[in-house]
């Protein structure tokens, strides 16, 4: 039960981040590019403020697998090492925090370009 | 005088501007809701393994942006944005996507600059600025903190 109400809460949160996301292309001119840039640094400044954790605490994967999460991780990721190690901190803490998915990232793409052929465009 | 089809499309896209947005809005809630449930199944099952949240959260991006990788490698992923819209781009694996797409079309123009370069041309600027926002959190945290 308690497994259900979670995966519930993740459907109900990341599907509205995705349905946010659909006005902006569809009512504005922004490109993908924008939305996602826009996105991270949403995240960034949210859990800047410290509201976005609040919204990790109750719909876990619904917060943090859009890519405002991303920018949630470069936050937190960077006040957890400014914390531990000082000014320091503020340049190593993000991409830290983000290593496993952005390196995962490159390297799957890496594999699906060496084992994959683009599809003819005719 | 009647209309022509094009002329027609552009009379009934004004009359009814909201259907079409709400019709795209509730395939993007469901695509991206079902993507963000298959990450907290993972979370979950992660969790119930022993690892912690930080950790779980890792192999569960792991995770999603190995399925949007292996969906764009067989050409899977890029048909259903086309329908899901923000509902494909929005979650992590929209940005696994944006890396993998330009790695393997750009395949042809080499594995330096075609593989190597195109692959930075969406996901280069969001961690650009993700990062550059980042550090100035961290920043104004160990000048105020």
């Amino acid at each position: 039960m308690e497994l259900l109400i979670s995966l519930g809460k993740a459907f109900l949160i990341g599907g509205l981040f995705c349905a946010v996301g659909q006005i902006l292309i569809d009512k504005t001119k922004l490109t993908p590019a924008r939305i996602l840039v826009g996105y991270v640094v949403a995240g960034v400044l949210l859990s800047a403020l410290g509201l976005y954790q609040p919204l990790v605490d109750f719909a876990g994967a619904g917060a943090t697998v859009p890519l405002t999460g991303f920018g949630h991780l470069l936050a937190t990721g960077a006040q957890k090492a400014v914390a531990e190690k000082g000014t320091l901190g503020a340049l190593t803490g993000g991409l830290t925090a983000s290593a496993a998915g952005i390196t995962a990232a490159m390297l799957f793409g890496l594999l699906v370009a060496l084992l994959f052929n683009p599809k003819d465009k005719s | 005088m009647s209309p022509t089809p094009q002329e027609y499309n552009k009379m009934s896209q004004k009359a009814a501007p909201g259907s079409k947005l709400w019709r795209n809005m509730l395939v993007a809630f469901l695509v991206g809701g079902v993507i963000c449930t298959i990450g907290q199944g993972a979370m979950s099952w992660m969790q119930s393994l022993g690892l912690s949240r930080e950790d779980g959260g890792a192999v569960t991006s792991v995770f999603l942006i190995f399925l949007s990788a292996l969906l764009t490698g067989l050409n899977c992923y890029d048909d259903i944005a086309k329908h899901a819209g923000a509902g494909t781009l929005v979650p992590i694996t929209g940005f696994a996507n944006a890396m993998v797409s330009p790695a393997l079309e750009f395949k042809r123009e080499g594995f330096i600059l075609g593989v190597g370069a195109k692959m930075f041309s969406i996901a280069g600027p969001v961690i650009l600025y993700g990062s550059a926002a980042s550090v100035v959190y961290g920043l104004i945290l160990a000048i105020f903190g």
